[in-house]
C-alpha cells in the first residue's frame, strides 16, 4: 500500500517545500557569467524566449531575450525568479525507497536496485492482473521529445492501454472542440494575429495572471483602436480596463455565447458568404439557439441582456475580431459545448482564417500544445492521431518497427486512472511531472487511491505531495538540464537549450525512461543516444498526422525563431495561420457548427449549499506549485491561498479580509483567510488551487467529468461557507514589511 | 476610448557622450492604466546589476477591496531633484543625461531627508544597508544602451522605455512630465500617460467606463445577488 511513510508535517520538514532567495554565489554570481544559453521559460503554454546565465555549472541569473519575436524579453514574475529552482536545497539528488523506519521516510538506494525494483513491481503486477493494471500519468510540462517518448514507452514497454496525462486538466475540452468543429487541434493564428484585431472578446481566461505577456497584444489591439469584452465573474487585472464586461455566473458561458449567437441570427449580423461557402451544420446550431434570448440568458447568466447585446454587435459587425478563452470556458461538464459555442461564433461571423480574426484557445501548461499532439493521451498517437483508427495504428507501427497488435487501444483517462486505482482495478503506477494530488479535484478522494496502490514509483527533481506516496523516486532532471522541443500556444515549435547537467545522481529524464525500457526487455524499440535522435523520430511518426512535424528541425527551429506546425515537408515555411481561404482540415474541408443548447453544471446550488466556489491561478504560482512553491520571492507574492469574497456577502455572515473562513462543500472543508473585494460576483467566491494539504482547493472541487474531454468541473462547486475566527498575522510580503518598517521616520 | 497621438520633442538634445546619448534620447514612460500588477518589474528590478538583491521600484495596490488597480513607481528623476537638493551630505549625485543616483554610499548619513522630501515618495532608507536606495534607471545597463531590467520584462508594457519615434508610431495617450504639488512645480525625465491632453485633477478622475461604477450590473438587474 503506497501509504505515505511519515506524516505530511514531517515529510514537507524534510523535503520542503523549502525557500530558495538567492542564486547560487550569492547576487554578485551573474556579473561574470561562464555562459549564457537562449532557451525557454520553464512554465507557462507562452513559453517566452529567456537567456540564462550560467557560472560554474549552476544558473544564476537572467537576461531578457530581446531578439524573440514572441516576447521581446518580456517576463512574468514566475520567468524572472524560476532560475531560483536551481541550486536548491529540496533538490532530490538520488534515488529513494520508501522506508517507513528511516527518519527521513525514505532511504536513498543506487540506480540498479531502484530501477530494477520498479521493473520486477511492474512485471509482477502485469503478470498477475494484466498488462493494464499497470498505469502510467505523465505532464506537458516536459518537451515533446519527452511526450513522444513517454507515449512509446507506455505501449511498447509497458503494454499498457492506461497511459494519461495532466493535459486532462487543462486543454482537453478546446481540444474535443477543435478537432470535432475544425479538424485540427490547434491555435488558429499566431499571437501577432491578435493586434490586427478590431474586437477583442476574452470569454473565462484571467489573461494578466495566467498568460501575461498576451496583455501586450490585446493592448497594441486597442492601441490601434480595438474594443475589449470580458467575460469572468471576477474583474480580473486586463478586465478591470474592458470596454465591455460581462459578469457572469460560473457555470453558464454555454447560455451566453448561445444568447450572443441568438442576437447575431436575430439581426442577421451573418456572415451568409462565409456560412455558405465554407462551413456546415449552420441550421442546427441556429435551431439550438432559437430560444436563447438576452432576456432569457440575463435569468441564467446575471449578465444584462444590453450587455450580451453589446457584446454581439461588437464582435459581429466588427471586420476582424479573435476571441480567446481559456480555463474559464474549458474546465466544466460541458466544457467542449462552451468551446463548441464559442466555435460557432467564428465561423457564424467569417472570423477564421482572415488576418486578426481567429477564435482560440490560451494553451496553459509549458508544453500544453506540443504535449497533446504526440501520443501522450489515452486515446492517441503521434502526429494527434487516433489510437483507435487501423490506417494511424499501422501508420505508427511501421515506424515504431512493432506489430500493429502490440499498440494497446484506448485507456482510461487521467481522472478514470485514478478511480480506477481506488477501485482496485489498476493496481501499480508509474508517473512524472504530474501531482494529482494537488491538482485533481475531490482531493481526499485522490489520496485514499494513491494509498491503495501496491506499487508507485515516480520521476521527479522534488518530492511533490503525490510523490510523499511513491515506493520509488527516480531524480529527474529539470527543464534547463535537459534539451529538445515544445510547442508554444501560438503553435509554434520552439528549441529549449540544455545550461547544465544534472547535479548529484539525478539523470536526464529520457535516459531514465530508456534505461527503464531496456530492463523491462524492450530496449530494441528504445535505442537513442540523444534526445535529437527522438525527434528525428518523432517527425517521422507525425509525418502525414494533422500535427505534421515533419519539416522541422531543430536547426531551422534556431534559425527561424521556432516553426509553425503543420509542416510537412523540409522547404514547407510552416503555418503560422491555420484556416486561410476558409479551408478547414475536417473531412469534408468545412468548418462544422455544433448545436449547443445550455444545460446547467453538474452541481448547482442549493439551500445547503447556497454560493458558488470556482477556482483558479495567481500569477506567482504555476499549476500544483511544486517549483513555484519553493522559490521564496514568488511565495512572498501571495503567500497562501485567501478567498475572495464580495463586500455584500461577506456583510451577511460578518466577514472581514483577513478573518478565517471555513469553506464547505459536498466534498470536504477548508479553512483559509478571506480577502473582501468588489470585484467577484456577490454570489460567488473564488480560491486559487497551487497549494497542498488543507491549503488546497481541490478538497472541495467536483470530480463531475465532461463526457467527452473527461475533464473535471474545476469551475464550478456549490459552498457553504461560515467565518470561524479572526486572523491576527496579516498576509504581507515579508521584503515590503522590512522596507517599509525601516523606512518610517 | 479617446486616444492622442503625440511626439514628443527631447528635452535635451543628445550629449557627446555615450553615458547621455543612452538614456539622452530615449523615453521611459510609466502607464499605470495598463499594469496589472504581475510585480514582474518588482522581482527583476532585484536583478539589475547595480542593487542586486534588492528592488527598489514600487508597485502600489490602489485599493485592492474594491479594484484590481495597481500602479508601478519608479524613481521620476527629477530636473531639480528635491531628494539632492534636501540631502545634507550631498550625497546623491544626477548624471549629466538626467538619471539622479541612488546615495553614494560613502556619504549617505541616513538622515532620511529625502525619504520625506521626495514629492513622490520613491527613495527608501534600507537598514541593511544604512543607506537610501532607489530605482537608478538601471545605470549599469542604461548606460550602455540596454533598457532597465523593469521595462525590459513588464508583459503589458505599463513601464515602456524606447525613443519618441517609437512610442509616436505604437503607443497611445497624452504623455505628462510636469507636475504640481500645492506650490511646488517638477518637471520629470520620467513620463506618464493620460487620456486626455490638459490639467488632471488626480482626486477628482472620472470613471473611464460606465459599466466600472457596477461591474456585475446589480442596479441594472435590480438585485442583490
Amino acid at each position: 500500500m503506497a501509504r505515505p511513510p511519515l506524516t505530511d508535517e514531517e515529510l514537507v520538514a524534510r523535503y520542503g517545500p523549502h525557500l530558495n532567495r538567492e542564486p547560487a554565489g550569492g547576487w554578485n554570481a551573474g556579473i561574470d557569467v561562464d555562459r549564457e544559453v537562449k532557451t525557454h521559460c520553464c512554465f507557462c503554454g507562452q513559453q517566452c524566449g529567456i537567456i540564462l546565465k550560467v557560472k560554474d555549472d549552476e544558473v544564476v541569473g537572467f537576461e531578457p531575450w530581446y531578439e524573440f519575436p514572441f516576447n521581446e524579453g518580456k517576463l512574468c514574475p514566475k520567468g524572472v525568479k524560476r532560475y531560483l529552482q536551481n541550486a536548491h536545497p529540496d533538490r532530490l539528488l538520488e534515488p529513494l525507497e520508501r522506508d517507513p523506519s528511516h527518519p527521513d521516510g525514505f532511504r536513498p538506494v543506487s540506480w540498479d536496485h531502484a530501477l530494477d525494483r520498479t521493473v520486477s513491481e511492474i512485471q509482477r503486477i502485469q503478470s498477475r492482473y494484466g498488462k493494464d493494471a499497470f498505469a502510467m500519468l505523465s505532464g506537458v510540462s516536459l518537451n515533446n521529445e519527452k511526450s513522444y517518448l513517454i507515449g512509446k514507452f507506455a505501449r511498447l514497454a509497458l503494454g499498457t492501454a492506461n497511459l494519461d496525462y495532466n493535459g486532462r486538466l487543462c486543454m482537453v475540452s478546446a481540444g474535443v472542440a477543435n478537432k470535432r468543429a475544425l479538424g485540427i487541434d490547434r491555435a488558429s493564428n499566431p499571437w501577432s494575429d491578435i493586434p490586427l484585431a478590431d474586437v477583442v472578446f476574452i470569454v473565462g481566461a484571467n489573461v494578466a495572471e495566467c498568460a501575461p505577456i498576451t496583455t501586450s497584444y490585446v493592448w497594441r489591439a486597442r492601441d490601434r483602436g480595438a474594443k475589449l469584452i470580458v467575460a469572468d465573474p471576477r474583474v480580473t487585472p486586463l478586465a478591470r480596463t474592458a470596454d465591455l464586461f460581462l459578469g457572469l455566473r460560473p457555470g453558464t458561458d454555454s447560455a451566453l455565447l448561445g444568447a450572443i449567437l441568438h442576437v447575431i441570427i436575430d439581426r442577421d449580423w451573418l456572415d451568409h458568404e462565409f456560412i455558405d461557402a465554407h462551413t456546415e451544420g449552420f441550421e442546427e446550431a441556429a435551431a439550438a439557439v432559437a430560444d436563447h434570448t438576452p432576456a432569457w440568458a440575463e435569468e441564467i447568466t446575471g449578465v444584462p441582456a444590453g450587455r450580451i447585446e453589446q457584446a454581439a454587435e461588437w464582435w459581429a459587425t466588427s471586420p476582424t475580431g479573435m476571441l480567446l478563452h481559456a480555463r474559464g470556458l474549458e474546465h466544466h461538464t460541458k466544457g467542449v459545448e462552451n468551446v463548441s459555442a464559442a466555435i460557432n461564433l467564428g465561423l457564424a461571423t467569417g472570423k477564421y482564417g482572415k488576418p486578426g480574426c481567429g477564435v482560440t484557445t490560451i494553451t496553459g501548461q509549458g508544453n500544453g500544445q506540443g504535449g497533446r499532439e504526440h501520443g501522450h493521451k489515452c486515446d492517441q498517437l503521434p502526429g494527434n492521431r487516433d489510437v483507435t483508427n487501423p490506417e494511424h495504428r499501422a501508420q505508427v507501427a511501421s515506424v515504431w518497427g512493432c506489430d500493429v497488435d502490440e499498440i494497446p487501444g484506448k485507456g482510461l483517462t487521467a481522472e478514470e486512472i485514478v478511480e480506477a486505482i481506488d477501485r482496485g482495478e489498476i493496481k501499480g503506477l508509474l508517473s512524472i511531472c504530474f501531482n494529482p494530488v494537488v491538482s485533481l479535484p475531490d482531493t481526499a478522494f485522490t489520496r485514499q487511491a494513491f494509498d491503495k496502490l501496491e506499487f508507485y514509483a515516480t520521476i521527479d527533481f522534488f518530492l511533490s505531495e503525490t510523490a510523499f506516496h511513491a515506493d520509488i523516486v527516480l531524480p529527474g532532471s529539470l527543464h534547463e538540464e535537459d534539451e529538445g522541443t515544445s510547442t508554444t500556444l501560438e503553435g509554434r515549435v520552439v528549441k529549449l537549450n540544455p545550461s547544465k547537467k544534472p547535479p548529484g545522481n539525478a539523470r536526464v529524464d529520457w535516459e531514465i525512461i530508456c534505461d527503464l525500457a531496456r530492463r523491462i526487455g524492450k530496449g530494441r524499440y528504445f535505442p537513442y543516444r540523444s534526445a535529437a535522435e527522438i525527434f528525428d523520430e518523432l517527425r517521422l511518426a507525425s509525418k502525414g498526422g494533422s500535427a505534421d512535424y515533419f519539416g522541422i528541425t531543430w536547426e531551422r527551429i534556431e534559425r527561424e525563431y521556432g516553426v509553425f506546425w503543420p509542416c510537412p515537408e523540409p522547404d514547407h515555411p510552416g503555418t503560422p495561420r491555420l484556416f486561410e481561404g476558409g479551408r478547414f482540415y475536417t473531412d469534408t474541408g468545412r468548418g462544422r457548427f455544433t448545436p449547443v443548447r445550455y444545460r446547467p453544471p453538474a452541481e448547482v446550488v442549493d439551500d445547503e449549499y447556497p454560493i458558488w466556489l470556482t477556482t483558479g491561478r495567481v500569477v506567482s504560482q504555476y499549476l500544483s506549485g511544486t517549483q513555484t512553491r519553493r522559490i521564496a520571492q514568488l511565495v512572498a507574492q501571495y503567500p497562501e491561498p485567501l478567498c475572495e469574497v464580495h463586500p455584500t456577502l461577506a456583510s451577511q455572515y460578518g466577514i472581514e479580509t483577513g478573518d478565517l473562513v471555513q469553506v464547505t462543500s459536498r466534498r470536504g472543508s477548508m479553512t483559509l483567510p478571506a480577502k473582501v473585494v468588489a470585484t467577484i460576483r456577490p454570489d460567488t467566491v473564488f480560491i486559487p488551487y497551487h497549494w497542498a494539504g488543507r491549503q488546497a482547493a481541490n478538497q472541495l472541487t467536483n470530480r463531475a467529468l465532461d463526457p467527452l474531454s473527461k475533464i473535471p468541473e474545476f469551475k464550478v462547486s456549490a459552498v457553504r461557507i461560515e467565518r470561524v475566527g479572526s486572523q491576527h498575522a496579516p498576509v504581507v510580503d515579508e521584503r515590503d514589511l522590512e522596507l517599509h518598517t525601516a523606512s518610517e521616520p | 476610448m479617446t486616444t492622442v497621438r503625440v511626439s514628443i520633442t527631447p528635452k535635451r538634445a543628445a550629449g557627446s557622450s555615450a553615458t547621455e546619448a543612452a538614456f539622452g534620447e530615449v523615453l521611459f514612460v510609466m502607464d499605470p492604466s495598463r499594469c496589472i500588477g504581475c510585480r514582474a518589474c518588482v522581482q527583476a528590478c532585484e536583478e539589475c546589476g547595480t542593487h542586486r538583491g534588492t528592488s527598489v521600484i514600487h508597485l502600489d495596490d490602489i485599493d485592492s477591496s474594491v479594484t484590481t488597480q495597481t500602479a508601478p513607481m519608479v524613481c521620476m528623476h527629477c530636473e531639480d531633484p528635491t531628494c539632492a537638493e534636501v540631502c545634507p551630505a550631498d550625497a546623491i549625485k544626477q548624471n549629466e543625461d538626467g538619471v539622479v543616483q541612488s546615495s553614494l554610499k560613502p556619504r549617505c548619513i541616513g538622515c532620511s531627508n529625502c525619504v520625506l522630501a521626495c514629492p513622490f515618495g520613491v527613495p527608501r532608507y534600507i537598514t541593511a544597508f544604512d543607506q537610501m536606495m532607489k530605482c537608478d534607471m538601471c545605470y549599469d545597463r542604461t548606460s550602455i544602451g540596454l533598457k532597465p531590467m523593469c521595462a525590459s520584462v513588464c508583459p503589458s508594457q505599463a513601464l515602456w522605455y524606447g525613443t519618441s519615434e517609437e512610442w509616436a508610431t505604437t503607443r497611445t495617450g497624452t504623455l505628462v512630465n510636469e507636475w504640481r504639488f500645492g506650490a511646488q512645480h517638477v518637471r520629470t525625465k520620467v513620463y506618464t500617460v493620460v487620456r486626455q491632453p490638459g490639467p488632471v485633477d488626480v482626486v477628482e478622475g472620472a470613471t473611464a467606463r460606465p459599466w466600472q461604477d457596477d461591474p456585475f450590473g446589480l442596479e441594472e438587474l435590480g438585485a442583490g445577488t
